[in-house]
């Protein structure tokens, strides 16, 4: 099961009704995924030079001063935080690797949910509704936005195991199906340093095209490396920091429709999350092909 | 016509009252308004009335159908006229995959698309497809005529038993025991009394015919050593 949803806006007039056009997508598909619920959100690039990270702690009463202040010190850098519900959003100059390395050390706790110029993740278990209303998604802008809906079958139900994952600097990806060869390739990826958080198989498939794209891939390479190496079935919808890609199994029986107007490209599982788009009833609607990469903007 | 607001009155509603219909109803033609991709729309019909669904059709739309005339005037989901008895199903744009799936009579008619497993354990049931179909499209087929006006995708009548099916145009690939055969006169007729059924004007000369090659129904003691 799971639902997965992604809206990538074409006229940039509508940015500012990315939210409400995206959560009621977010929203339908409820029944294909009660148990969690995460977003992708494209927004606000920050200046040259410097960082976006969205992290996540287990509680909303977390202090994130102490690690503003706390990262400010120790690497003498500049530090702006903003708290949504349990999740900040951090704009700092300092490096990535040191940002993440002092995280590690001084706040163990925190999850790195993403990083990058403009990519921002919210996710937490619960009905999407739920989830949509505790990160105030109705009255996000942006240019794009990915989100999913999650039905647990082979791994827990937990704020870590929810979808997107962030693979890289502004990329993440959400998945219907499920990977068959996850375990092996999880082994094989962690001898490349490749961390893992859970036993989650998407994780292991956004783990692989970070891996992918650190090697130098671009993202349409990292797909294409993806389809032979990857098995079991999924659709993915990937995110980036301008552009947004759909891919299917060589069996594609993980439902995905496509849908395009001048004004908007959305993706899901089912086209009752599309149904309500303004001007979805004459959009170009089409099913996407197996083996096939469909991208947009610069994916 | 009657008028039916899908998003008001829902698809429990729709059904239990198409299905309530008793044989000698008036209420023979419907309108059902706002579908906005709902699954199951006009499914288990017992009567022959006809429904027509303005706009697009979520899963399943028009399932184990008995004598009704279904028309979905946009596209449909997964599923279409999954497990049909009889009557007919028209999409007049694409249809998603496994569309006519295990159907045991009637006419689906898809002018568009249908996508992969077009037909799949069809059983009986007659599908004309005015555009193409995708990848293993009349897997397991059983029974009845699926006539693609366009393309079919790889492994077409994988497995197939009884069921004829005849393409235009290119055949990606066949199934495994799928075979071209030969068109035969009696082929000819029954393609052109499909297509006008259908209304969907192509000649039926310009079809070739797959079936079985009956290789798969018996097990082959030469093939022991593969088990």
């Amino acid at each position: 099961m799971c639902g997965i949803v992604g809206l990538y806006i074409k006229n940039p007039k509508l940015q500012g009704k990315l939210g409400a056009m995206f959560t009621p997508m977010l929203i339908e598909m409820t029944s294909r995924g009660p148990d969690s619920a995460g977003v992708a959100i494209y927004r606000d690039q920050v200046k040259k030079g410097h960082l976006k990270l969205t992290l996540a702690a287990d509680s909303d009463d977390f202090d994130w001063k102490n690690i503003d202040s706390g990262l400010e010190k120790a690497l003498k850098c500049d530090v702006k935080t903003q708290t949504v519900a349990n999740h900040c959003i951090m704009v700092t100059d300092a490096e990535e690797a040191d940002a993440r390395q002092w995280l590690k050390a001084n706040a163990p706790k925190v999850r790195v949910v993403s990083a990058g110029k403009t990519i921002e993740i919210f996710k937490e278990v619960g009905l999407p509704a739920a989830v949509a209303d505790r990160f105030s998604l109705r009255s996000a802008h942006g240019t794009h936005a990915i989100g999913h809906t999650r039905m647990a079958t082979e791994s827990a139900v937990t704020t870590a195991g929810s979808h997107p994952f962030s693979t890289g600097d502004d990329v993440c990806l959400v998945h219907n199906g499920s990977l068959s060869n996850h375990n092996r390739l999880r082994e094989n990826l962690k001898k490349k340093g490749i961390e893992f958080l859970t036993q989650n198989d998407t994780e292991v498939a956004a783990g692989y095209f970070t891996d992918k794209l650190r090697d130098g891939a671009s993202l349409k390479e990292a797909l294409q490396a993806g389809l032979k190496d990857l098995d079991g079935f999924y659709t993915f919808c990937i995110g980036t920091a301008d552009g947004f890609a759909v891919v299917r199994d060589p069996f594609a029986c993980k439902h995905a429709v496509l849908a395009e107007t001048d004004d908007w490209v959305a993706m899901a599982t089912e086209y009752r999350a599309i149904a309500h788009l303004p001007g979805a009833d004459k959009a170009k609607i089409w099913e996407p092909a197996p083996e096939t990469i469909y991208t947009w903007g610069n994916a | 016509m009657i008028e039916f607001d899908l998003e008001k009155e829902g698809v429990r509603g729709l059904n239990s009252r198409l299905q309530a219909l008793a044989p000698d109803t008036n209420e023979r033609k419907w309108s059902v308004l706002n579908p906005m991709g709902a699954h199951a729309i006009a499914v288990g019909l017992t009567q022959p009335i006809t429904v027509e669904v303005q706009g697009h059709a979520g899963f399943y739309c028009g399932g184990m159908n008995q004598h009704a005339e279904v028309i979905v005037n946009g596209h449909a989901g997964p599923g279409v006229a999954e497990n049909m008895m009889s009557g007919i199903v028209r999409v007049k744009g694409n249809a998603s995959q496994s569309a006519g799936a295990t159907g045991n009579g009637g006419l689906l008619i898809i002018e568009g698309d249908a996508s992969s497993r077009c037909g799949i354990s069809m059983k009986g049931i007659d599908i004309v497809v005015g555009g193409s179909v995708g990848h293993m499209s009349a897997f397991m087929a059983q029974r009845g005529n699926l006539v693609v006006c366009g393309d079919a995708g790889e492994a077409l009548g994988d497995s197939i038993y009884e069921a004829r099916l005849y393409v235009r145009g290119k055949v990606q690939d066949l199934g495994t025991d799928c075979i071209e055969k030969e068109v035969k006169p009696e082929h000819l007729e029954d393609l052109a009394r499909l297509l006008e059924r259908a209304q969907i004007k192509a000649d039926p000369k310009s079809f070739r015919r797959y079936g079985s090659a009956r290789k798969l129904y018996n097990f082959n003691v030469d093939h022991a050593d593969a088990y």
